[in-house]
This record gives structure tokens, C-alpha cells and sequence, in this order.
């Protein structure tokens, strides 16, 4: 323990304080209950940039993105669940929208990343940029102006509403406080992901192959693993739980803005995973919770100057570990 | 070694072409841009896609009618000669970078005579000190915020001004419902919403009233969650809550508002009058109220006329964007009709002395800062519908 490591959680315990002395218990808790309804958001999608920076060492900018994706696919396949009548539409939307991100995140790797993988990191990171802006601006592109096939493959830049595939409730809690069944679904499917995924991740065969590549890919590759079914498994891992955080994104805020509703999300989800350590699963939850706390908090203090705290966290993250929260102080091989 | 060179000559080989790709059709444009014989290219601006695309559409439209409306009637007197008119319309995704592309697209490269537009302030505000610095007058439909005509004497708008709407909002709120203590939660990367919001806040505090609640955001269009103002904003009790932004950011206010148990009134401006607040909204929008320059239901001739020649060609019923499009279109024709030359000079003062213009949204005279004097109207949102309440005059 070194007494850098006290500066974080000092400072954090000390905010925490002052905001108690100022505003009270009640209008703490009510927030952290807002800010891990929205930090479920942002682990999940967290844990994907964490999972493929693992295993190739690449910060996936398009993650963002898939993410987007996910949030329209749950609703498309909401409304015509809905139209149809057809029961627990929330539970086929969430497969559907999974499934499809879990595709577009696997034919982004293997038509955008694989051909690339030999090559400096750069390279790869610069293509990821250009995936994202690609995928932003071309879905964004109005479908009445378009030819035949590709005004059926865009989104258009128009506000949508989503689906109301679960009503909500609110429920008071004690004193005033009140949770509502969406906040408990959020945070409950985060969770519940998490512990899969640590369990994929821990205690499967693949898990142990995905584990195996991260630390050595050649050697991997010499102990006979396919190497490239599990870097596919990886981003076909991240796509989904991007598609679970689009369906509860699309539940929680109800209207879709446009093909570049990703890009805040994604930012704020890979400072999380960077500020948890990335590469590390727990951190990534981790950093996901503390970005939604901090960011809800933050806001309600002062609403002009909330947003920007997120990125000072980032700085003082580094700063003082900067390995992250739960990062492994491994050596990086050059 | 020799493959080394060959690859250099091949950069600067494709550099070359590339610089040869994109200036020689600008070139050829710049060309063939002399203005046409007996016709008047006018410019317009406004957000066609982004988070206020109904807005871009229906100014659009409501330009395409009018200009088609002068060219069936044989085209616009001007000094003596007849001319046709040609709309070119420009999208500025409700963003200024935008905004100043399509300014200089339209004067530079399209050259024409004037402009409309753009909708949002924060865009016009990008624009208009291109159109200043051309000698283009430009008549901005629908932005509110008083500094865009302030910017220059060539700056013209169609619409009331946002101390007015704050005013007449502040006063509603205090005197029509009785409310006492407002919050406010508005967009703070915008002139348009901080400038309402400002207004809002001075003339209710002044008529006795309490701001219980002052709370921003930033940029509507990447801002989902607005529960750590609205916990807040519900912890200080209001019972009347002002947002002062655009209707897809008030939809999803709303609904998170409604969800968290807080059921108090919403009202707002203008930004709030698309078809788009319900159909986002729904019920959460219920009961709530808005000022506006103009409601289709409004009773008086020339509104139900230009409602029923609008809803014939377009199958919907025109917004409040719609109607002042169509009226900054007959400000520019009067203007042109009343012009000396067609050079920007002689417009901006024949536009100046423009004197109790008959448009849809009121009678149109100039004050010295070139915004129109005129009155407003407030809409009630009731069964999913957009209600005529009451007109206010100035």
C-alpha cells in the first residue's frame, strides 16, 4: 500500500462528505440510485472494450457504435413484437438485439481488424476510429434520398420513439426515496452479465483459450489454440452485451436520437474501463458504477460543469495508479 | 532503392490527381454560376436532419410554396422587369459548423440574392456574419435569441424575439396558472435555450415569483439522463417547471420527470411546436403549454388560408416553422418588389422600410434592430393534440 493509493478514495470519501454536509443522506441516496441505474449502462459497455483490448491490445472505438446498433435494433424488434401481440416482447427484443450485435461486432472484426492484426497497433486503432465514424455517419444517412438497396441499411438521423416494451413503476422506498422497476432491471441484468461473463471467462475451456491469448498469442497459437475462433468468441462476447446495454438504454430513456446517440456512452464507458484497469472484468464493472455515480453526482452539483468531471477522474486515475483501479501491474512485452 | 522512389513519385502522382479531383469542379462551378437571365436564385437554410429535422422540413416546404406560388403568377416585379424565382435549399444539421458551410455554399458558390434562414440561433449565429460580410440579407425564419440580428444590418428576422416569449411565458405561468415557484432546466450550449431561460428567470422573479431551481445540461443532442437534475429540481418543490429547449429534448425531460413521481405542469417556447413533442412524448406532454408565433387553429382568415393551401400540398397541417418560412418569404418579396436593384444594398433598405406587411403570423414592422413587432400564441397539449389557448399581443 502506498500512499498514493490513498488519494483516490480520499478523495472520493472526502466529496462524498461534503456533498452529505450540503444537500443530506436522502438526496445522496436518491442519486447513487440514478447514477447506478445509469453506471449499468456504461459497465456493460465497458466490459466490451475491456474484453477486446485483452485479448489484440486494441482500444475498439466502434464499440460506441455496436452499442448504438444494439439500442435500434431493440427497438425495430420491439415494435413489431408489439404490433403483433406477441408475450414477453422484452425478453425477445433483448435476444434479438444481442444476437444482432453479437454479428455486426464479429463482421467488424473479421472485414475491418483481422486483415490487419500483423500490422502496427496503430494501424488498427486508426481503422477503429474510422469504423465508428463510418458507422455513425453513414446510418445517420436520410433513407428517402437514397437508391433501393441501401435505404433499407440506414436508421436516418430522425428522433424515434422507443417501444414501451415494460411499463414503468415507481416504487417509494423509505423517506422519500423511490426506485423504479426499470432502475432494478438495469442494474440487476449488469450484475447478473458481469458474473457470466466472469464465469465464461474463469472457469470455461474457451475462457481459459481467451486467457492464454491475451498473455502470449504466438504461444497460444503453438499450444494449439485457434487463435482467431477466439478473438471472434471475444467480440462476439463484447457485441452482445453492447446489444443488452442498447435494449436497456432504449428502456430507460425512451427515445432514440440518432445514429450518434453512441458516442457520449462510449466515451464515458471507455474512460470507465481505462479508469478500472482495462483488460480487467471486475474493473471494468468497476469503473462503469463509479463513472454513472460520479458523473449523476457531479451534475447535481453544479449542471454547468457535472459532464467534465468524468474526464478529471480519468486524469486522476492516472495519475495516481496508472494501471487503473483494478489493473494488473504486469509489464507490457515490447 | 528504386522502388523507394517509384512509391514517393506514386504519393505525389495521387496528391496530385486527388487536388485536380476536387478544384477543377469547383472551378467549373464558379464558372457557371453567372446569374441566369429572369431569375433570382434566393438561398435556404435549415436543419434538415439532427434533433430539430421537422424544423429544416417544414421551412423547406414552406419556402417551395411560396416561391412556387409567386412563379405561377408569372414571377416577381422587380424595378420594372419580371423574374422567376429559384429556391436552393441547404442543410445545416443544427450545427454552426454546418450552418457557415451552407452560408458560404449559397453566397460563394451559388451566389444567390438573399437568403432564409437558418432555424436554430446558435446556427444563425455561425451564419449570419457570413451573410453580413457578403451584403446578402438573410431573414432568419425562427431564431429567437435578440443577438442574431444584432450582428449586422443585413440580419433580418420573422419572428418574435426570446425577452418577449420569456416575458409572456413568466407572466402565463405567474398570472393564467398561479404558480409561484418555478424551476427551470434548459440546454446550456445553446443561445437559444440559455437566453429563454434567462428571460424566464428575470420577469417571474420581478413579477414577485420564486426560481426555486436553475439547472443546465449540455448539447440536447448527446444528453440522455436528466435524473440528477430532476431529483434535484424535485427536491426543491416547484410547482411549475420551464424547459426552454427543443421538442425531442422536452419528450424525453418529460417522460423522465413523469417516471420519478414529479407531476407538476410543464410549459415552454417555441422549440416545443412540432408534431414530433407527442408523438415522442406522449402522454407525459399531457396538460402542458407553449408559446408560439402561430396556431393552425387560430380563427383569423389569412392563418385558415395559408392552413389549407399548406396542408393540399404537403397532406399535414403546416407548424409554427412552416408558417414563418412562408412569411420571411413574403417580407423578401415585398422587399424585392419594393428594391431599387437587385444588389444587396438597395434590399436591405427597401427590407428596412417594409410597414404593416400582412403575413400569416401577425402584421410585420420593422424595430431598429430589424425584428418584427408582433404578437404570440400560446398552445395547450390535450389528448395528444396541439390546442389553440389564447393570443397574446405585444
Amino acid at each position: 500500500m502506498k500512499p498514493s493509493d490513498l488519494v483516490l478514495p480520499g478523495i472520493l470519501l472526502v466529496s462524498a462528505g461534503l456533498y452529505v454536509w450540503y444537500y443530506g443522506w436522502l438526496v445522496l441516496a436518491q442519486q447513487m440510485i440514478n447514477g447506478l441505474q445509469r453506471g449499468s449502462m456504461y459497465a456493460l459497455i465497458a466490459l466490451g472494450y475491456t474484453l477486446v483490448y485483452g485479448i489484440i491490445r486494441l482500444i475498439n472505438f466502434a464499440h460506441g457504435d455496436v452499442f448504438m446498433m444494439g439500442v435500434y435494433f431493440a427497438c425495430f424488434a420491439g415494435n413489431f413484437l408489439l404490433s403483433r401481440g406477441v408475450g414477453f416482447a422484452f425478453w425477445i427484443a433483448m435476444i434479438v438485439a444481442m444476437i444482432g450485435c453479437l454479428l455486426i461486432n464479429v463482421l467488424i472484426e473479421a472485414v475491418a481488424y483481422r486483415p490487419l492484426r500483423d500490422r502496427p497497433r496503430l494501424t488498427m486503432l486508426i481503422t477503429a476510429i474510422g469504423v465508428s465514424l463510418f458507422l455513425e455517419n453513414f446510418l445517420s444517412l436520410d433513407p428517402h434520398q437514397l437508391p433501393f438497396p441501401f435505404n433499407h441499411l440506414v436508421f436516418g438521423p430522425q428522433f424515434r420513439p422507443f417501444p414501451t416494451l415494460i411499463k414503468e413503476r415507481v416504487y417509494p422506498l423509505a423517506a422519500g426515496l423511490t426506485i423504479s422497476n426499470i432502475k432494478i432491471i438495469d442494474l440487476a441484468t449488469a450484475l447478473m452479465l458481469m458474473v457470466v461473463l466472469e464465469y465464461i471467462v474463469k472457469r470455461t475451456k474457451m475462457g481459459k483459450a481467451m486467457r492464454a491469448v491475451s498473455y502470449d498469442m504466438d504461444v497460444a497459437r503453438l499450444m494449439g489454440i485457434h487463435v482467431d475462433r477466439i478473438i471472434t468468441f471475444t467480440f462476439a462476447l463484447g457485441g452482445a452485451l453492447a446489444g443488452c446495454a442498447g435494449i436497456l438504454y432504449g428502456l430507460t430513456y425512451g427515445v432514440l436520437q440518432s445514429p450518434c446517440l453512441g458516442m457520449w456512452p462510449g466515451i464515458v464507458a471507455f474512460v470507465a474501463a481505462v479508469v478500472g484497469g482495462i483488460g480487467n472484468i471486475p474493473g471494468a464493472m468497476l469503473g462503469g458504477f463509479l463513472m454513472g455515480i460520479v458523473e449523476t453526482l457531479a451534475i447535481s452539483v453544479n449542471s454547468n460543469l457535472g459532464y467534465g468531471v468524468t474526464f478529471l477522474i480519468l486524469i486522476l486515475v492516472l495519475l495516481v495508479r496508472p494501471k487503473g483501479l483494478l489493473g494488473s501491474p504486469y509489464m507490457e512485452k515490447i | 532503392m528504386a522502388r523507394r522512389v517509384d512509391k514517393h513519385l506514386q504519393q505525389h502522382l495521387w496528391y496530385l490527381v486527388s487536388v485536380i479531383l476536387v478544384f477543377v469542379p469547383i472551378m467549373l462551378s464558379q464558372t457557371g454560376c453567372a446569374q441566369r437571365e429572369n431569375t433570382i436564385k434566393i438561398g435556404g437554410v435549415g436543419p434538415l436532419t439532427g434533433g430539430a429535422a421537422t424544423y429544416g422540413a417544414s421551412t423547406r416546404n414552406a419556402c417551395q410554396m411560396a416561391i412556387e406560388e409567386i412563379n405561377q403568377q408569372g414571377g416577381l416585379d422587380v424595378s420594372g422587369k419580371k423574374y422567376k424565382l429559384e429556391l436552393i435549399f441547404e442543410d445545416d444539421e443544427g450545427r454552426p459548423e454546418s450552418a457557415a458551410n451552407a452560408y458560404r455554399k449559397l453566397i460563394d458558390q451559388d451566389r444567390v440574392c438573399a437568403i432564409i434562414g437558418t432555424v436554430m440561433s446558435k446556427c444563425s449565429l455561425a451564419g449570419a456574419p457570413i451573410a453580413q460580410e457578403a451584403h446578402v440579407p438573410m431573414i432568419s425564419n425562427a431564431s429567437t435569441n435578440p443577438q442574431v440580428t444584432l450582428i449586422g444590418d443585413y440580419i433580418f428576422r420573422a419572428c418574435f424575439i426570446d425577452p418577449f416569449q420569456g416575458r409572456i411565458m413568466a407572466n402565463f405561468a405567474f398570472s393564467s396558472l398561479e404558480k409561484r415557484k418555478a424551476a427551470v432546466l434548459f440546454d446550456n450550449g445553446n443561445d437559444y435555450n440559455k437566453g429563454l431561460a434567462e428571460f424566464f428567470k428575470a420577469r417571474f422573479e420581478e413579477l414577485g415569483g420564486q426560481i426555486v431551481a436553475y439547472e443546465a445540461f449540455t448539447d440536447e443532442d448527446k444528453t440522455q439522463d436528466f435524473s440528477a437534475q430532476l431529483t434535484k429540481i424535485k427536491a426543491a418543490g416547484p410547482d411549475i417547471l420551464f424547459l426552454p429547449n427543443y421538442y425531442s429534448s422536452v419528450a424525453m425531460i418529460a417522460k423522465q420527470a413523469r417516471a420519478m413521481g414529479l407531476d407538476i405542469p410543464l410549459i415552454g417556447g417555441d422549440g416545443w411546436d412540432s408534431p414530433d413533442l407527442v408523438t415522442l412524448g406522449k402522454e407525459a406532454v399531457e396538460g402542458c403549454f407553449f408559446s408560439t408565433h402561430f396556431s393552425k387553429d387560430d380563427p383569423s382568415p389569412r392563418v385558415q388560408k395559408f392552413v389549407s393551401a399548406y396542408t393540399e400540398k404537403y397532406k399535414q397541417p403546416p407548424d409554427a416553422l412552416a408558417a414563418l418560412a412562408y412569411d420571411a418569404c413574403l417580407i423578401l418579396f415585398q422587399g424585392l418588389r419594393t428594391a431599387k436593384s437587385l444588389k444587396g444594398e438597395d434590399l436591405r433598405d427597401a427590407l428596412k422600410n417594409i410597414r404593416d406587411l400582412e403575413a400569416v403570423s401577425g402584421q410585420i414592422t420593422f424595430d431598429d434592430q430589424r425584428n418584427p413587432v408582433k404578437g404570440a400564441v400560446i398552445v395547450k397539449i390535450e389528448n395528444g393534440r396541439q390546442v389553440f389557448y389564447q393570443r397574446i399581443n405585444p
